[in-house]
């Protein structure tokens, strides 16, 4: 970072302000919703932002078909029923559709493994836009080449629409240990690391050093109920990102607080316990194991 | 010093390294308590209150019922130092029914008001007190609107006050945690006229 007399004049869309966004989020619930009304009663049970798209991960593992960014008039629909920032999903590699949510005024964009892929090969090139950028990891090394595209946050890529939180937990705890293993390195181990498991050498070592993700770290796919939550947060998230498990409740309002309340007392039973009897039944959800190798969207853009 | 970071939602860790920083730079001990539930802030000696989404912020410290004792700490003198959402709770009034300001301060504030995150930014900003300008990072920031008699205008963005101090009350539009920067940290808690430009870049 510069010494504060070396800033210059005004700058948009540096690291520090696409790094700062995200680091805003923590400690908090970004719900999906597909219109302006979902938005409403999320922004009404203390969600920290929304993330607009199409329909949530439920309903298009159902419908089948090519998934794609929000409708823009939705999307505006959205941004102009909530204060809080609304973020959007646009599938990975599709630059122009990240520029139309930028342009649209969406505050950050998630290139997200839940649509269809546009491009097999390649992620957007996200240091080049304003907008910060959010991006699914199943691990260290899928992390870190996402934070090197210049990705400002990251989220685990749990199966999206099952409401079966395994996935999401088993990409946190591979995060961590290797985090862990790095940091047990020496300079030219962690070099060899980097080469072996195709990660960027400087973030290895960034991360190594800092003992965690140099952006802030979120937790989403599968996240159905506040326990599911609180166990997110037990193990070291910054934050949740929760899709089809509000809308898909029996009572969103009450399962949207109550997912804000775990998040906040992740650590005290007694409080989940009455916070988890507030809450309604959760989504019905789908087994991780029940689902075919070929419909799992988690290898999607590794 | 007891060191009490809101810790409800938002940028608590950056606050809290950002205190010990400061505390570090006038060689005072200082221990960070994070605060999530009621009880805790009538122990500390200062607190902060972070950056994050108001909305979320405000509901969640009158759930809790920490909105009280932050009211309490700054009736009974002691120092607090708001930053971006921070300063909207801190706030008389946020003219916004999604937010349940705390009335710490006497200004008025405008949500959002620099338009969306593409147009959020990093600008120097000159703030009274200081003599080098400050690494200010806005991120969605507000804009106070009005000020009180008794409130000081402490730095200004094109004409509208985006730091100011009333009282043992210190509030920023910007967030001065984001950078290794403790000068804003410093002012707020301990006297001025030492505030120490950091040497050593360590976040």
């Amino acid at each position: 970072m510069s010494e504060p007399t070396d800033l210059g004049t005004l700058r948009r869309g540096t690291e520090l302000v696409k790094r700062g966004f995200a680091q805003m989020q923590k400690g908090g619930v970004i719900m999906d919703v597909v219109n302006a009304e979902q938005a409403r009663i999320a922004e009404d049970a203390g969600a920290v932002a929304v993330m607009a798209l199409e329909a949530v991960p439920a309903d298009i593992r159902k419908r089948g078909g090519v998934a794609r960014m929000p409708d823009p008039s939705k999307v505006s629909e959205i941004i102009d029923e909530v204060s809080i920032p609304v973020m959007g999903k646009s599938r990975i590699g599709h630059h122009t559709e990240a520029q139309i949510l930028e342009a649209l005024g969406v505050d950050m964009i998630d290139e997200s493994e839940v649509l269809t892929p546009a491009d097999d090969e390649y992620h957007i090139d996200k240091s080049e836009f304003t907008s910060p950028f959010v991006c699914g990891a199943r691990n260290l090394p899928e992390a870190l080449r996402r934070i090197h595209e210049g990705a400002a946050m990251i989220r685990t890529k749990g199966e999206a629409g099952t409401g079966d939180v395994n996935q999401a937990v088993q990409h946190q705890r591979t995060m961590m240990n290797q985090i862990r293993t790095i940091e047990g390195l020496d300079h030219e181990e962690r070099e060899k690391w980097a080469r072996e498991h195709g990660a960027p050498r400087e973030l290895v070592h960034e991360a190594a050093e800092m003992g965690r993700l140099p952006v802030v770290n979120f937790a989403a796919g599968g996240i159905a109920t506040p326990a599911d939550a609180a166990l997110m947060m037990h193990h070291d998230c910054d934050g949740i990102f929760v899709g089809s498990g509000i809308f898909g409740a029996e009572d969103p309002e009450a399962m949207g607080e109550s997912i804000v309340e775990a998040v906040n007392n992740w650590d005290d039973p007694d409080r989940l316990a009455e916070i988890a009897t507030e809450a309604g039944s959760g989504m019905k959800g789908q087994s991780n194991d029940s689902i075919p190798d070929e419909e799992r969207l988690q290898g999607r853009g590794v | 010093m007891i060191a009490g970071v809101i810790a409800v939602q938002g940028d608590v860790s950056e606050h809290a390294a950002a205190i010990r920083r400061a505390a570090a730079a006038h060689d005072a001990d200082c221990e960070v308590r994070e605060i999530r539930t009621s009880g805790i802030v009538p122990d500390c000696d200062v607190l902060l209150m972070p950056g994050g989404e108001s909305t979320t912020i405000s509901r969640l410290l009158a759930d809790e019922g920490i909105d009280d004792e932050i009211r309490a700490h700054v009736e009974a003198g002691n120092p607090i130092l708001a930053t971006c959402a921070g300063l909207i709770v801190a706030a008389r009034d946020a003219k916004d029914d999604r937010v349940s300001t705390l009335g710490l301060l006497d200004v008025t504030v405008d949500r959002n008001a620099f338009g969306r995150q593409k147009d959020s930014f990093e600008a120097p900003l000159d703030i009274e007190g200081l003599d080098e300008p400050f690494p200010a990072v806005f991120i969605r920031a507000p804009l106070i609107d009005t000020v009180g008699d008794d409130v000081e205008v402490l730095a200004d963005w094109e004409g509208n006050p985006v730091g100011v101090r009333q009282g043992p009350v210190v509030a920023s539009s910007f967030h001065p945690e984001l950078t290794p920067d403790t000068r804003l940290h410093q002012l707020a808690f301990f006297d001025e006229t030492e505030a120490v430009v950091p040497t050593e870049v360590d976040g």
